[in-house]
């Protein structure tokens, strides 16, 4: 068979589809992984909110940023401040095109005056190498030969505290700091998807079933479990994190203007750094729209559970709701007419609560607003009330202690 | 008011206690909670016998807390987390066993392996009894009418208050009324056949009855597990993070914050009675509380014949509560454990470490451990449930150190000769013993245990009779009957004085419905 002609797998392969009972496989940026490894979510998505869960982020896009002008090309292309960036820190941010709307969002990572390591989930390498140009720095894509785990819970510190050559007490909430498991290299973030206490670990990836293995022998008295991205997907809702191509969309894949967002719009303000000094891709636009007031607004919503009852009591039934979350688009409305839209909704167990992320429309996207969304109950389209909240839902105090 | 004048005083900070604290607070009432213990939570409570290990002392599934008092007490903000308890195993004798999972596809396989014709019977099965129990739902929170007597056909009409019984058949409707009257056994056998299944099945029915399988009204018992299921997905069905203790400690942080007052250590004499009112109480330390109202959230014996001076009440309410069966059928071992038990039919560490055990191979081996209880014996061969909590919250004993806590039936709170410390030991053994033939390492790990008899539980959690519903949940004590005809609706032949626990309708487990409704009720009074 063609080779190509396969999704690729990751690193982890050997040991993921070992583990997967559910066989549930998901793509993700053209490898294969573990969607949920049991039949029911229940227990992956407990593992992150109470123990310590493993995920293989591995298809993650990695890019090394190297030389002189490596933190002059990152102030460039993002809209932080990448030149005040101390060594060992972690920016979370997202990147725009020239009117300021986004291309896609990920992480940096300062390694060294002149390393940085970013992460995707759009290919950029070509993105990278034009706004390069006429610069001292080197580019050189990763995402092959380096594995990622996310260790993700409240028990992910003692678990690794177990077994890596550094404590890991010290390493602050968004810091990076090189450590090693065995004789194993690796690089520990203190970052993750799920709103929790949790860290990434980057891995040379001809060594990374060691690192598994490890991992899942330093954690079993803590209740350690593989988890699947869709585990992942509650939690990340819940912290109020936002996915590409799911969210929003990127703005090189849109048709028209209406599709794009904004940092802004997308509630990234506080990752929006309009006071650092120099030009950056897109600073005119979100100067002007910070100036303006964006015309829309990524908010979470309350889906108050009263109103499921009331309809589903109408059919006569309990309020039924997906056990997963789901990637649909629901209508937003205020007195019936409509204002916005939900991307991802979601129950959220730990909340006890029905959530979603959606965009608002001015001026209806200021915390407290009462609005209603779409459910559909025995297959009829009902409006259910729905509160504006503040992101995230979801913010346990030991996620930066 | 002065420092100890109260819009209303409860006495016991159980569950239902601090809920009904909550709720008056909540509608503006300056409430104090007063507790007799240095903790609060009654029967719902998580301890640290041995250092590092705890234990959830008494009860330690929640099943049945109700949706509405989560949300409205935004318990999940004050703590409140529910762990998935998804697994029940059954060992067989015979090194076998049955497992039941939360997929339906498994667990019709693994069943199937067992007893095809019992698979199929298990799905209809389910439907059946989810129907009923979305039945009777209904009439859990409704303050019932008041007839006289209860046959078959008084429970149908009783079922018609509810909104879905309009949907079912008369047919259904006089199969769920029968099914509310019958044995555990009679329905079991009608369905099954494989003895562990319908061993484990029956299990549910005696929990806290002082019946065995073949007793009328025990199929009741067995309803009432579903009616946890018919939530949908908010469903409470689990183990609490942190323990029992973990949902008391978040309905307290709630009732605290909304501005109720709680007193530990503050152990009640008896009530105040002024005018033919009740003004406040006294306590044990000679300090006097007044309020407008007082509500009794500890057990109805202590409530209706220790507080209050009987000449208060009517006498027939007085023989009534007297009448009102209490009698304690179970006793709890809790172990810490070095290591995790080993288990000869699941071999190894299993998920199956993450659910539910229970030994209950048929319902004859039940029966017969009843049979020992009528005559004031606990069990030889007890019926024993158990979960190993610190498989599912890891914060429940050391890293790789486990805890394990088994419910045991039956251990008659009337013994032979009453219960001594040499009686309780020798009960410990005993279900030891009857662990260890299932999990023959099981002596080996044992770090420590705290045996715990009815009468343990009386004196610990003070519940008169140590029943772990504060009174049977027999049909006899449940609805407009419970705890005494005429009386079921959280107010007492004394006014000012209402009551609102377990003893009262709805009945006992962590459900909190009887705190809630008496709250309601007494808002209703207020003048
Ligand atoms: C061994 C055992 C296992 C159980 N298992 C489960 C289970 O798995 N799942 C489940 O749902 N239910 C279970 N139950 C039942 C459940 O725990 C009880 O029904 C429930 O906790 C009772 O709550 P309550 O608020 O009505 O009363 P309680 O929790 O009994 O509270 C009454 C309170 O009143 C206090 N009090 C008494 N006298 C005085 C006084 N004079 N002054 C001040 N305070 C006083 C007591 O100290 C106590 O705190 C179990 C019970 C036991 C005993």
């Amino acid at each position: 068979m063609l080779e190509t002609l396969e999704l690729k797998r990751t690193p982890f392969h050997e040991r993921t589809s070992r583990l997967s009972v559910a066989q549930n496989w998901r793509r993700w940026a053209g490898y294969m992984v573990v969607g949920s490894y049991d039949l029911s979510l229940d227990h992956e998505y407990w593992a992150i909110r109470d123990r310590a869960a493993l995920i293989d982020v591995s298809p993650l896009m990695k890019y090394m940023i190297e030389g002189p002008d490596a933190a002059r090309l990152l102030h460039k292309v993002t809209p932080r401040d990448v030149l005040k960036m101390k060594e060992g820190v972690v920016s979370y941010t997202g990147w725009c095109d020239e009117d300021g709307k986004l291309l896609d969002d990920g992480t940096i990572a300062r390694l060294g005056p002149q390393l940085f390591r970013m992460t995707s989930a759009e290919p950029s390498l070509r993105w990278l190498a034009m706004n390069a140009v006429g610069m001292d720095v080197k580019v050189t894509e990763v995402t092959d030969q380096m594995a990622a785990l996310s260790l993700q819970g409240p028990k992910s510190r003692a678990v690794l505290n177990r077994i890596c050559r550094d404590k890991l007490d010290p390493l602050k909430y968004f810091r990076v700091a090189e450590n090693a498991i065995g004789n194993i290299p690796v690089s520990i973030s203190r970052t993750g998807y799920t709103g929790d206490l949790g860290y990434e670990i980057w891995i040379p990836a001809e060594q990374a079933l060691p690192v598994w293995d490890a991992l899942m022998e330093a954690g079993d008295d803590y209740g350690i479990t593989p988890c699947g991205i869709l585990a992942m997907d509650m939690a990340r809702v819940e912290a109020g994190l936002f996915m590409v191509d799911v969210d929003y969309n990127a703005s090189t894949h849109t048709w028209i203007e209406g599709q794009k967002s904004s940092p802004l719009e997308m509630g990234l303000d506080w990752a929006v750094n309009l006071d650092k000094k120099g030009y950056f891709n897109g600073r005119r636009a979100l100067e002007r729209e910070k100036r303006e007031g964006s015309s829309w607004k990524l908010v979470g919503l309350d889906i108050a559970w009263e109103g499921l009852e009331k309809l589903y009591g109408e059919v006569g039934l309990p309020p039924q709701i997906p056990s997963m979350a789901v990637r649909g688009s629901l209508p937003v409305m205020i007195d019936g007419r409509q204002i916005g839209y939900a991307s991802t909704s979601t129950w959220s167990p730990v909340l006890k609560k029905y959530i979603a992320l959606a965009h608002v429309q001015r001026p209806y996207y200021e915390p407290g607003t009462q609005l209603t969304i779409e459910i559909t109950v025995e297959h009829h389209r009902k409006q259910t009330p729905a509160k504006v909240v503040t992101l995230p839902f979801y913010d346990p105090a030991w996620k930066k202690k | 008011m002065g420092v100890n004048t109260y819009d209303a005083i409860i006495i016991g900070a159980g569950h239902n206690g601090l809920i009904a604290g909550a709720y008056l607070a909540r509608a503006g009432k300056k409430v104090v909670i007063l507790e007799r213990r240095e903790i609060v939570g009654g029967a719902a409570v998580t301890e640290e016998i041995f250092p590092g290990y705890r234990f959830t002392e008494f009860s330690y599934v929640v099943s049945l807390l109700r949706p509405e008092i989560i949300r409205d007490l935004e318990l999940p903000r004050h703590g409140l987390k529910i762990l998935p308890l998804p697994s029940t195993v059954t060992p067989m004798d015979n090194g076998d066993y049955l497992a039941a999972w939360p997929d339906h596809e498994p667990t019709r396989r693994e069943l199937y392996r067992h007893s095809p014709k019992d698979a199929e019977a298990a799905d209809e099965y389910s439907r059946v009894m989810a129907r009923a129990a979305k039945a009777i739902k209904p009439v859990l929170s409704l303050v019932p009418p008041d007839p006289s007597s209860m046959s078959v056909r008084d429970m149908l009409g009783l079922l018609k208050l509810g909104q879905f019984a309009k949907s079912l058949s008369e047919k259904e409707l006089y199969r769920i009324a029968k099914l509310v009257t019958q044995s555990s056994a009679d329905l079991l056998n009608e369905w099954f056949e494989f003895g562990p299944l319908k061993g484990t099945k029956s299990a549910s029915g005696i929990i806290g009855t002082f019946l065995g399988p073949h007793s009328p009204g025990t199929a009741y018992v067995l309803l009432h597990h579903y009616m946890g299921e018919i939530d949908g997905a908010f469903r409470a069905w689990g183990f609490a993070k942190n323990g029992t203790g973990g949902v008391t400690a978040a309905i307290a942080a709630s009732a605290r914050a909304i501005g109720a007052e709680i007193r530990t250590n503050a152990s009640v004499a008896n009530v105040i009675v002024k005018g033919g009112r009740a003004v406040g109480v006294a306590l044990e330390n000679g300090d006097e509380l007044h309020a407008k109202v007082v509500m009794s959230a500890a057990d109805p014996k202590r409530s209706f014949l220790s507080f209050v001076e009987s000449k208060h009440f009517p006498d027939e309410f007085v023989q009534q509560i007297k009448n009102f069966r209490v009698r304690g059928s179970s006793g709890k071992v809790n172990i810490a454990l070095s290591g995790l038990p080993d288990f000869t039919c699941i071999k190894g560490e299993s998920p199956l470490h993450k659910g539910a055990i229970s030994i209950s191979p048929s319902i004859d081996y039940i029966e017969r451990a009843y049979d020992e209880a009528k005559y004031g014996q606990y069990s030889q061969n007890p019926y024993i449930d158990m979960i190993i909590p610190s498989m599912i919250d890891r914060d429940m004993a050391p890293p790789g150190h486990h805890v394990m806590s088994c419910f045991v039936q039956y251990a008659p709170y009337d013994i032979e000769g009453g219960w001594d410390d040499a009686k309780r030991d020798a009960f410990g053994e005993t279900v030891i013993n009857t662990i260890e033939k299932y999990a023959p390492n099981i002596r080996k790990i044992i770090v420590g245990k705290q045996v715990i008899t009815p009468k343990d539980i009386e004196r610990i959690a003070g519940i008169t009779g140590g029943n772990i519903f504060h009174g049977e949940l027999l049909l006899h004590q449940l609805f407009f009957l419970r705890p005494a005809p005429q009386w079921a609706d959280f107010r007492t032949p004394l006014p000012g004085y209402y009551f609102g626990a377990s003893g009262a309708h709805p009945g006992g487990g962590v459900m909190g419905a009887a705190g809630q409704l008496a709250a309601r009720e007494v808002l209703k009074d207020w003048r």
